[in-house]
């Protein structure tokens, strides 16, 4: 325990140094419409980082999470076109959502085949799904009150995606920390005979979780479209990989079995400030890009010099 | 039955793909007129000469139980590179410059190979953020710029479109005849030769293989740096086919080769699998989004659902396929055993 709590100490100084380098050289970043900026502008990586953080902590990877976005982004635009009403839209998106995530789920739980590649595969076909529903059209005058949930303050200033995150944090850490579920998520990811064993209904649990993966891209994609009000095919495309970096960054195993929320949280505040300030400084999103690459691989490298004496040697494996 | 207990289950593998291919061709024959013709052919060898390089490499690393996922942005960083040295250079020598594209690729992949090899660091993380990092270090050097075609000699745009040889109306072309061989001669390296025979071992045993006297450690290494190897050649096939460059070049392919080899049969845990596979694997997804581009009765975006679903198809067939033959297997060496 002593390594992960060093390792947030590790990231939360980063982060102040981050932060005081970017308020120091900018006199706008400390406003508060910055700051909300800030996060409203990655809003849907950073809820998808939440789920995510459980699902690596369960030892599996879920690479579908920003098809799944596009997908129901792009159902949303579809039924609003044909004359649904907004509000039955939006639950057949999320249904969709749990649909999806439960397939995902089946696959790799109950006839036990490798999360990565069955995310692989739904990856590719969830986004044709969206494609053949927009082909290469894009949607967007929605309903006036749709808009405003995605683009305007819902308690003051605060914007309703960013009291969704707020909320949904304090979820995920109480059943992650503090219940029965979050301490079988630990479980199955660090053995999942021992799980077996011990009488978890490691499939079931595993299915929950997908679940729960898959109706949360849908609704990070219901976000999507209300804050830029308008879809396109290309909805969420590539945000697999940004979300799983901040998992990783956030310290948990891609082994399973480790991790926190804080971590995850601690990372996106990384992230977030460090695009920021480096988008002030205008150094393009491909750099940026490389920047957290680098970063990704330092977060692997430091605590492993740091502890290398006290740990044998491990034969490879991915997950 | 007897059939099937005469052929390795790999080969059998390979002749359901074979099937699955001849399956398609005969139904998209019957949906559209004129389909099986030399343009077809001439269409999806053109875009599997690219695809089958970076397959290879990818299955090379899948086989050690890796992944290499940076394998779009080195061909795109080789495409690049190879371009702008031979656009301010046009009177190279045209095995110099293949030199070149091999050699920057084989760079990275040695990067990604020390990473994971001797610094231990899992390759989905290591690939994951050199995807990024190559894909930067791209940006920066092209410097907003982008190669055209206009800049290149002639020789190398018409390199992939010469024919070498005719089989009936197929006829062979440089860019996949070149490829092709590259695949042969992996597969027989990979089937015939003692070092390549490594990859197995590791993948299916690290510890076994350690105890045996391989170094895993050098067999991964080496892994990544063929893997790098092979898409740097991709990206010379890739300027050489398209001729124009950005910095997107490649983007994608990474989650692409993968596909293709599942497809192909390769066992994502490591330890079996062939390149010939992975090769069929690639001309199958190239194929299906060819002719459903083509077919009338659906809209041509249903592409990407229907090779979702066909990996999805593949990896459950094989596993539990796979688990019937183990479960075969077992049950015959215990009445052997009686």
């Amino acid at each position: 325990m002593t390594r992960l709590y060093s390792w947030e100490g590790l990231l939360f100084a980063t982060f102040v140094i981050i932060f005081a380098f970017n308020a120091a050289f900018t006199p706008d970043f400390l406003g508060l419409s910055n700051q909300i900026n800030l996060f409203q502008l990655s809003i849907e990586k950073i809820i998808l980082a939440l789920v995510m953080t459980f699902i690596i902590i369960n030892a599996e990877i879920d690479l579908s999470v920003g098809s799944m976005m596009g997908l129901s982004a792009c159902a949303f635009g579809y039924l609003y076109q044909i004359g649904t009403p907004a509000p039955a839209a939006i639950a057949i998106c999320l249904t969709a959502g749990v649909l999806g995530g439960f397939l995902n789920g089946w696959f790799i739980a109950r006839l036990g085949l490798p999360s990565l590649v069955v995310t692989l595969a739904t990856l590719i076909g969830f986004r044709g799904l969206a494609r053949v529903m927009l082909e290469d059209r894009g949607i967007g005058d929605f309903p006036e009150w749709f808009n405003a949930l995605g683009q305007k303050g819902l308690i003051g200033p605060l914007p309703f995606a960013l009291l969704a995150f707020a909320l949904l944090f304090a979820l995920l850490y109480v059943l992650l920390e503090r219940s029965g579920f979050g301490r079988k998520t630990y479980v199955i990811g660090s053995n999942r005979d021992v799980a077996d064993f011990a009488g978890i209904d490691t499939a079931r649990h595993k299915i929950v979780l997908f679940t729960l993966s898959g109706l949360t891209s849908a609704f990070a994609g219901l976000l999507f479209a209300a804050r830029v009000g308008a879809v396109r095919g290309d909805v969420g495309s590539g945000f697999e990989l940004d979300v799983i970096t901040i998992v990783l960054l956030g310290g948990v195993s891609i082994f399973g079995g480790k991790g926190t929320l804080v971590g995850t949280l601690l990372s996106i505040l990384i992230v977030l400030n460090l695009r920021n300030g480096m988008g002030l400084m205008n150094i393009t999103g491909h750099i940026q890009t490389g920047v957290i690459g680098l970063l990704l691989i330092a977060s692997v490298v430091i605590p492993r010099i740091k502890f290398a004496t006290s740990r044998g040697s491990k034969p490879e494996a991915t997950s | 039955m007897a059939l099937l207990t005469r052929l390795s289950p790999a080969a059998l593998r390979l002749l359901a793909l074979l099937a699955v291919l001849a399956l398609v061709l005969i139904f998209f024959s019957t949906q559209i007129e004129g389909y099986l013709n030399g343009r077809l052919f001439n269409r999806i060898s053109s875009s599997v000469a690219i695809m089958a390089l970076i397959a290879t490499g990818q299955t090379l690393v899948i086989l050690t139980r890796n992944i290499d996922l940076s394998v779009g942005s080195v061909v795109g960083f080789s495409a690049f590179a190879t371009g702008s040295l031979i656009s301010n250079h046009p009177d190279l020598n045209p095995l110099i410059l293949l030199l070149y594209a091999a050699a920057v690729g084989t760079g990275f992949g040695m990067l990604n190979g020390v990473l994971v090899a001797y610094a231990r660091i899992p390759s989905i993380i290591v690939t994951l953020a050199s995807m990024a990092l190559f894909r930067s270090a791209l940006v920066e050097y092209s410097n907003a710029k982008s190669i055209t075609s206009e800049s290149l000699p002639a020789w190398l745009t018409d390199f992939p479109n010469m024919p070498v040889f005719s089989l009936g109306a197929m006829e062979f072309r440089a860019g996949f005849t070149a490829s092709l061989v590259v695949v042969l001669i992996v597969h027989f390296a990979l089937t015939r030769l003692r070092p390549a025979r490594q990859f197995f071992a590791v993948g299916s045993n690290p510890e076994a293989a350690e105890m045996a006297g391989i170094d895993a450690h050098r067999t991964i290494f080496a892994a990544f740096a063929l893997s790098g190897l092979m898409a740097g050649l991709a990206g010379f096939m890739f300027l050489a086919r398209f001729g124009n460059i950005t910095v997107v070049a490649g983007l994608g392919f990474e989650l692409k080769s993968v596909a293709s080899s599942v497809v192909g049969g390769v066992n994502i845990f490591g330890g079996s699998g062939s390149v010939i596979g992975a090769f069929l694997g690639a001309i199958l997804v190239d194929l299906l989004e060819t002719s459903l581009v083509r077919w009338a009765v659906v809209s041509e975006f249903w592409r990407e659902a229907v090779l979702g679903a066909l990996i999805l198809l593949a990896v459950t067939t094989d596993t539990l396929f796979s688990r019937r033959l183990a479960a075969l297997g077992a049950r015959k060496s215990k009445e052997s055993a009686k």
